[in-house]
């Protein structure tokens, strides 16, 4: 099959999933086995798409023109690639956890989940194999609108009210601010397509370059700076698995991936290199670091304690694109992949723990390694990938990242760095110190073990990926050394 | 000669009497729906010929030739009205048979149908004519019949809303007819391009010339009275609110396009862009109130509790969209504003659709009545959510395509604070339409309150057909948008 060919199929399995899992609702195995032959399926289309020699060298796929200067069109490049293998993976992985979370928590709507998920996995794909700017927004809107019924799942006043929170700032942000940074993109610069190396013209001024650059970075909420991150925590009302799949990896991520994009193969490094723009945006995710890292210090229930730590990684992908050094842009396609790894084994862990413990408050946690041996050592090794220690992926874009750095002797933001590192150990090791060493406080009603077997299995899974990337990071590495601004 | 440009005004002209002799509800509406399916036909047999001629399609009616006597004159900007105006009736009229039967009197019916084709022959008799008095006598038949047509709502407040509708609307047709009157004693024709000519040919006219001025001040207010410009809109939401749903369906979506084409005909086609933007800063006139339109309509729009009404308001704001585009005073502008003209009528029919559906079960759109509809009536809904996407301006949606050209041609001139409203608009536009999206879907249903069960397919299909060209005309514009090119070009180089 040709590159073409392969990318329709990236968006079309998924899509055609959603539709297979409808027709199947009456027949929950059927259901849960149409998701994983999807699942399967799509890893599979991808992983040829990545193995497909000609696959940067092939043409756009234009889908439609709906008039001259307005095309969608898809493109393979190598974070988009790398992004689809993340989520095209862990959408598996999560699958068969989801499968494990439903069942045990006799969720209602089931088969509504799983059209939703699949429909956001498609919309997920199309951003990371987008080739110009408004597909990429197509795609960032279709992936808002499949994900707000998994927000709101539960449809309780909590839930309605997070809805709110997610959409309002998700939808302002991007109508608001993005859409209008495109069409000027795309009246600066002629085209809108993405180009190694930026397309906007050498000589735009200062002024309009730090005004368009604001507009990107805010406007694509999803990448959740301060102050557009309040949606994050707000959306964690959903299932743990919408959460550990979509504010893990897939939205988060499509976020900062639409950002890093933008900066790579719009703006270009040559035009933001020591640039006021630049400066900026370094300071603005620098802030959101430690901001996040103090906020998440504060929260005792373990989902929003999870939340903020992602506000706060998210950032640590954006500095070190904002970096535009060789090694960082290294760290921040490598941070993605550590990263959602890490993450999603944590939110895997919060939701094993409460399937199986019932309990979701971090004070609530002592003792419970005993009983579940396997969910806090997953969630210790995130824990050390979150804080960047070896031997966990964490450690590895971090080293990268602090290359960066110090090449650039930005001393500064070595401290933001190392201190938010610190917030981070203050942070993940209180709870894995709890779990392991302290006594239980009261037994619990009923003795329980591990959460059911497919949670279990996910997210060991997802732990010795973490473990996988420290040791054998080349899979990224290969793909982050074909960024521009990495080659020569 | 060729009798196609006569045939959409000519054919529900002849039909609308006939409603009255054949009285019978379903032969009525059988003869009704034919009629308009003939309409659209005929329309899109002129597209085709004007695609492929390419100049526009002149008819001199009962021979007599142009200044002397009334011509019709088809071109691009006329093909898209008459494509607008019968494909929403064609589509409506389906639509129509069971919303009318239970809305509507019995013995009224035929009056109902009747009354419906008067108002279409005069709508497209408006976008057909080359003649300006002829124009005034087609908005007086169109208005007329209108009024009457609102006043037929169930609720007794449709009369006191179609009196007040009557009496703005023929404050604006006064004017209208004054203004006429103004350049008939100037130039001493009617005729559209006989008009355009001799007032170029008046020499006083490049520096202001005070019938001239007069004349545009008085067809100015006239037309943005009946297109609801703000803050002339009021008789609007009321009109909207209480009409039978069917009629509100069919004017929302095409009676204030054709008002804004009326406008358009006249400041370009008779008054010339130049005399217009130059001499009397047409842009400066249309800005503001276009502008104040888009924020404040939608921020009404955001405390109704009739959904109807919501809407209505939501049209006001829209209209300010079209209006805006024609103030920037550029092709890009003018062009954006047309193909808006066309998308727009594609969602507030289908919104309005979707209104009609819920009042055939629930029996009044009030937000309390959408509780639970998400899961009672799942097609409707899902069409609601749909066509508020596209009226947000989500990408997919015929909306987007109006919001990137507007928006393109503001950034254009780096004109930020108009881009700044535009996209005011679509946010104020989600918050009203998830107003209703989360009582749908997230309130349950009153346990008393049982019943409401899905619309009948005669609604749902009209209904999903338009909700179809929404997402269709988001994914290929290119021949909506080709015509509104060659309307505003054709438009501002004057006929």
């Amino acid at each position: 099959m040709d590159c073409a060919t392969l990318m329709l199929w990236c968006l079309l399995i998924p899509a055609g999933g959603a539709l297979l899992i409808a027709a199947s609702s009456q027949l929950p195995n059927l259901r849960e086995g149409m998701t994983l032959l999807t699942a399967a399926s799509l890893l599979a289309t991808v992983v040829a798409l990545l193995r497909h020699p000609q696959a940067l060298q092939t043409p756009a796929l234009i889908l439609t023109t709906p008039f001259g200067g307005l095309q969608f069109e898809l493109r393979a490049e190598p974070l988009g690639l790398l992004f689809a293998t993340i989520a095209s993976l862990l959408w598996l992985i999560t699958a068969v956890y989801t499968i494990g979370y439903m069942r045990a928590n006799h969720e209602s709507h089931q088969t509504r989940l799983y059209v939703c998920f699949a429909l956001a996995i498609s919309s997920t794909l199309g951003i990371a194999l987008a080739g110009n700017l408004p597909t990429l927004f197509l795609f960032y809107e279709l992936l808002t609108l499949s994900t707000y019924p998994l927000v709101t799942h539960k449809g309780d006043h909590d839930a309605v009210s997070g809805g709110r929170y997610y959409l309002g700032i998700l939808i302002s942000s991007s109508m608001g601010l993005l859409l209008p940074a495109i069409i000027w993109t795309n009246q600066l610069a002629g085209t809108s397509r993405f180009v190694a190396g930026g397309i906007l013209p050498a000589d735009l001024g200062g002024v309009s370059l730090v005004l368009l650059l604001l507009l990107y970075a805010f406007g694509i909420g999803k990448a959740a700076l301060v102050p557009l991150h309040r949606w994050l925590p707000e959306a964690m009302v959903a299932p743990t698995p919408v959460s550990a799949l979509l504010h893990a990896v897939a939205v988060v991520k499509a976020g900062v991936f639409c950002l890093v994009k933008v900066l790579l193969y719009v703006f270009g490094p040559q035009l933001l290199r020591d640039s006021a723009a630049q400066q900026l945006l370094l300071a603005l995710a620098a802030g959101t670091i430690l901001y996040a890292s103090l906020k998440a210090l504060q929260q005792d229930n373990l989902k929003r304690r999870l939340a903020y730590s992602t506000v706060s990684q998210l950032s640590y992908v954006i500095l070190a694109a904002a970096l535009l050094s060789p090694a960082s842009i290294r760290a921040a396609a490598l941070h993605i992949a550590a990263h959602a790894a890490g993450k999603i084994s944590l939110f895997f862990a919060a939701g094993a723990i409460y399937t199986a413990a019932h309990k979701s408050r971090v004070s609530e946690l002592d003792g419970l390694g005993r009983r579940m041996p396997l969910t806090f050592a997953a969630f210790a090794i995130a824990s050390l990938s979150m804080i960047g220690l070896p031997p966990a992926a964490g450690f590895v874009s971090k080293w990268y990242l602090l290359q960066g750095v110090a090449g650039q002797q930005l001393w500064w933001l070595a401290a933001v760095l190392l201190a938010s590192s610190l917030l981070n150990a203050a942070y993940f090791v209180p709870i894995v110190h709890r779990a392991f060493w302290r006594p239980e406080t009261k037994p619990p009603h009923q003795p329980h073990g591990e959460a059911p077997w497919p949670m279990t299995l996910a997210l060991s899974l997802t732990a010795s990926l973490c473990l996988l990337l420290f040791f054998w990071p080349n899979l990224p590495l290969e793909l982050a050394n074909l960024l521009p601004g990495v080659t020569p | 000669m060729n009798l196609l440009p006569l045939l959409p005004v000519l054919l529900p002209l002849l039909c609308a009497p006939l409603c009255l002799l054949v009285r019978g509800a379903t032969t009525v509406w059988a003869l009704t729906c034919a009629c308009t399916l003939a309409c659209f036909a005929s329309s899109l047999l002129l597209a085709q010929s004007l695609w492929h001629g390419g100049a526009a399609l002149p008819y001199a009616l009962g021979n007599w030739p142009a200044p002397w006597g009334i011509v019709y004159h088809i071109d691009a900007l006329a093909v898209l009205l008459l494509l607008i105006v019968t494909g929403i009736a064609a589509v409506t009229l389906p639509y129509a048979r069971r919303s009318v039967a239970q809305e509507i009197q019995p013995r009224d019916i035929p009056l109902f149908y009747a009354l419906l084709l008067i108002c279409l022959t005069g709508l497209l008799g408006i976008v057909s004519t080359g003649d300006a008095f002829n124009l005034y006598v087609f908005l007086e038949l169109s208005s007329l019949s209108s009024y009457a047509l609102i006043g037929l709502g169930q609720r007794r407040r449709a009369l006191t809303a179609a009196f007040q509708y009557l009496v703005m609307g023929t404050i604006g047709a006064t004017f209208i007819l004054i203004g006429i009157g103004l350049l008939y004693s100037q130039t001493g024709t009617l005729n559209i391009a006989d008009l355009a000519g001799r007032i170029a040919a008046i020499p006083e006219a490049a520096y202001g010339h005070r019938t001239l001025i007069t004349a545009f001040a008085f067809l100015t207010v006239g037309i943005s009275l009946k297109l609801a410009l703000f803050p002339l809109h009021l008789w609007l939401p009321n009109a909207y609110s209480y009409a039978p749903s069917v009629v509100t369906v069919f004017l929302a979506a095409t009676a204030t396009k054709v008002a804004v084409y009326m406008l358009l005909r006249v400041c370009f086609s008779v008054l010339g862009n130049r005399f217009v933007f130059e001499q009397l800063t047409l842009g400066k006139i249309l800005l503001l109130p276009s502008l104040a339109g888009i924020v404040i309509a939608s921020l009404v729009a955001i405390f109704q509790y009739d959904i109807k009404r919501m809407l209505a308001y939501s049209s006001v704001a829209q209209i300010g969209y079209m209006t805006l585009g024609i103030s920037l005073n550029s092709e890009a502008a003018l062009t954006a504003s047309i193909v808006h003209l066309f998308n727009h009528a594609l969602m507030k029919g289908a919104l309005f659709m979707v209104m009609g559906a819920v009042m055939y079960r629930a029996g009044s759109v009030y937000l309390n009545d959408f509780r639970g509809l998400g899961q009672r009536m799942p097609w409707t809904m899902a069409a609601f959510v749909l066509g508020g996407l596209s009226l947000i301006g989500v990408p997919g949606t015929a909306g987007f395509v109006s919001k990137w050209l507007l928006v393109q041609a503001a950034l254009q001139h780096r004109w930020w604070p108009v881009v700044l409203v535009i996209l005011l608009g679509s946010l104020l536009a989600v918050i009203y339409i998830w107003r209703v999206v989360e009582t749908a879907y997230f309130n349950p249903l009153h346990e008393i309150e049982h019943g409401t069960a899905e619309a009948p397919p005669s609604l749902l299909v009209p209904l999903w057909l338009l909700v179809g060209a929404n997402l269709y005309f988001g994914f290929d514009a290119a021949w909506p948008l080709q015509l509104a090119q060659q309307a505003a070009t054709v438009l501002r180089g004057g006929l």
